[in-house]
């Protein structure tokens, strides 16, 4: 085991994964020498040399189509997308063709082994070019894997099993995250299966549910919760898609009580789709409405960000209307 | 099949490939290292007060830069990107055109918006996100925007404004306005689709639109050479069949004297113009970037020699227009004029809790409104954690 950070972890991961595998590759723009903006891919240049690891002219749809006709070659390129807010130049390339190029061929073609590495998310006073959550926009796209990390352990895990996986993925990394998140991280090469959410604390009056930066915020409000007699389940969905039903549904039936949290806009979120499902699913077991914990139906903001984010705070208070319905 | 548009082609009996190599593009420079004019060059038309103005809008970016990258760094303002390097080729320009014609930036043309005419204090206001900031403290520093002075506020994806600017100049054609839209964009932008998009539609369709590219040399970290392989941005214009010019970029009257004639050929042939500025990008691409990392010491310096403000202040001496010793005194006045507005704008409010969700549409509909009232009632109960705002609405 080593203390790594997810940045650290992350680039540990892609190592790992050239090392093991010749045909794994990643490139972006300043992803070569410098090692990429956050230096997630750092010393892979050197080591790997420059066929392997590489800049791209700054064109996000050219990283993308690129990717696309490299994965279709067999290969499997980690493509970085720098900004998560910058991938909609590449919204055609990975809606019309990443997603559909097995489904379209009817399996003659495929894009599996390929990954979209991209920073998400706020809380580094990024204004909306910065800050931006768009995983509901590709969780809306069939053909896409969708997977968000929490930590540097499970950044490690699940990027590795992205880079392993038969179906294309996009990797939403919590850019907040990327040097204030530090934890042991085993230095062997290990996946976390996609798709899998997991259960962090046991509890039984209400689920609390989350994915990537938010796991801390409502931990945080978990435990303001916990110190006033109120048992929360905490659950990491982990995968947006696939999303793990069966999981979140177990607790439901459990706990009766749903909050989810995200960071992206209400209207139209991943949390709508959960909350949908799950009332469905565990319908006569519901003792109160689930409750939706999100960022305002407005642009990210720079100067009141601390008024648009769904804090602790905001959570804390939906976990007691919750159980106090 | 014969080119449509180009009715005397020729033909060969014999393959042979064109070289990629085979248009190179000269650069016109003007003004020399010591601000002697190089022979055989003409100095443009411009008067005293226009040249002043000019060195003005240069200096005041220079050390505007120079003070607000250090209060970046002190935590007073969260980020900042200089124009240092380019000072010349973004007031040059601007200097260029009529006050009513469209400015649509990158994010480093602070150059051209003060020459413009925007205010100290606007500057500091955006670049602390405060309540009297034209943008409403919505945007990062540096994006700044005036409908008054026909500055487009800038949007930080690269190269969105290209076919922006070749449509709102299209717009203005058929308004029959005499005005142009400029749109600056550097070299890494020029690799986004939007670039060719913008390109091809403003000579498609005869928009009188500017494409005026900062080629400085990197994007971010990287090196021209690995962003294009062709003789840089400029010959990508007569592909389009647009034609281009190219300019040292650190010598303002070379830029001055090709935007100038750039912006009567456009409206005079109602036709795109692409001039590609050669300068280096002397600071780091922004406050969250360290060059060492990518390029050396050495290189910089070399660059450092071609410093667009000193080759221009010798000239203007030469001139008689610019006395050295008087200079001096305006620059150190200005650094005292520049850190007493800072402490001013730091000290004003952030915009009221209105602003959340004024803008997102004309008027806000019903579930911004109540989404407020919600976000409201939260921050009446917890106003110490939300002190930008708690205790300023009722």
């Amino acid at each position: 085991m080593a203390k790594m950070n997810m940045l650290q972890a992350i680039n540990n991961a892609l190592d790992l994964a050239m090392a093991k595998d010749d045909g794994v590759l990643c490139f972006g723009e300043d992803v070569g020498h410098f090692g990429g903006v956050f230096r997630a891919t750092s010393k892979l240049q050197e080591k790997y040399g420059k066929a392997r690891c590489f800049n791209t002219p700054l064109t996000e749809q050219g990283i993308a189509g690129f990717a696309n006709g490299m994965a279709a070659q067999g290969m499997k390129p980690v493509a970085e997308i720098q900004f998560a807010d910058y991938i909609f130049p590449a919204f055609d390339q990975i809606v019309n063709e990443t997603a559909k190029f097995r489904y379209r061929s009817g399996n003659e073609f495929n894009v599996g082994g390929l990954v979209f590495r991209t920073p998400y998310g706020g809380g580094i006073a990024g204004g909306h070019y910065h800050s931006q959550s768009p995983e509901a926009y590709f969780a809306h796209t069939p053909g896409l894997k969708i997977v968000v990390p929490r930590d540097p352990a499970q950044a490690k895990g699940l990027l590795l099993a992205a880079i392993n996986c038969p179906d294309p993925v996009i990797f939403f990394e919590p850019k907040k995250l990327y040097r204030a998140s530090v934890g042991e991280v085993s230095e062997e090469y290990y996946e976390i299966p996609l798709g899998k959410a997991e259960v962090l604390q046991q509890g039984k009056d209400v689920t609390v549910l989350a994915w990537g930066a938010q796991m801390e915020i409502i931990q945080k409000a978990v435990d303001m919760a916990q110190a006033e007699g109120i048992s929360c389940e905490v659950i990491d969905l982990r995968s947006i898609q696939p999303w793990d039903v069966d999981t979140v549904a177990e607790s439901v039936m459990k706990t009766g009580r749903l909050v989810i949290n995200h960071e992206a806009p209400l209207t139209g979120g991943f949390a709508a789709e959960i909350a949908s499902t799950i009332q469905k699913k565990c319908f006569l077991h519901l003792e109160s409405p689930i409750e939706r914990v999100c960022g305002l139906d407005i642009p990210y903001p720079l100067a009141l960000e601390k008024e648009y984010v769904p804090d602790h705070l905001k959570t804390y208070e939906a976990i007691k209307r919750s159980v106090n319905f | 099949m014969t080119n449509p548009n180009n009715a005397t082609i020729s033909t060969v009996y014999t393959a042979e490939f064109t070289s990629g190599h085979a248009l190179q593009i000269p650069t016109l420079r003007i003004l020399q290292d010591d601000g002697s004019i190089y022979p055989g060059a003409e100095v443009p038309q411009l008067d005293q007060a226009t040249a002043l103005k000019m060195y003005d809008s240069m200096q005041f970016i220079r050390i505007l830069d120079e003070r607000m990258l250090a209060a970046q760094r002190q935590g007073r303002i969260s980020f900042y990107m200089q124009c240092l390097g380019e000072e010349a080729a973004t007031v040059g320009s601007a200097a260029a055109l009529d006050d009513k014609d469209m400015i649509m930036a990158q994010y480093r043309e602070q150059g051209a918006l003060r020459y413009r005419g925007f205010s100290l204090e606007q500057f500091m206001n955006q670049l602390f996100s405060n309540e009297k900031d034209l943008g409403k403290g919505r945007q990062m520093p540096v994006h700044y925007g005036s409908k008054d002075i026909y500055y487009m506020t800038i949007s930080s994806p690269l190269g969105t404004q290209i076919p922006q600017a070749s449509g709102y100049a299209y717009a203005q054609k058929l308004r029959g306005l005499k005005n142009t839209t400029i749109c600056y964009f550097g070299e890494g932008a020029a690799s986004e689709g939007d670039f060719h998009a913008g390109l091809n539609m403003a000579a498609v369709h005869k928009a009188p639109v500017l494409f005026f590219c900062r080629n400085n040399g990197y994007a971010i970290s990287t090196p021209a050479n690995e962003q294009f392989k062709g003789d840089g941005i400029a010959c990508r214009g007569v592909g389009y069949g647009i034609k281009a010019i190219r300019v040292d970029g650190a010598d303002i009257l070379a830029v001055y004297k090709a935007t100038q004639m750039a912006r009567d050929y456009a409206l005079e042939h109602e036709e795109p113009i692409l001039i590609e500025s050669i300068a280096y990008r002397l600071g780091a691409h922004s406050s969250s970037d360290d060059p060492s990392g990518y390029r050396s010491k050495e290189e910089e310096e070399l660059w450092r020699k071609n410093d667009p403000i000193s080759r221009y202040r010798l000239w203007l001496v030469k001139q008689g227009w610019l006395n050295e010793e008087e200079d001096k005194a305006k620059s150190d006045a200005l650094r005292q004029e520049i850190l007493d507005a800072l402490k001013v704008a730091e000290k004003v409010a952030k915009p009221g809790i209105e602003h959340l969700m004024s803008d997102v549409y004309e008027t806000p509909i019903p579930l911004l409104n109540e989404q407020l009232e919600e976000l409201k009632a939260h921050i009446r109960k917890y106003p110490d954690a939300y002190p930008v705002t708690a205790g300023r609405f009722e």
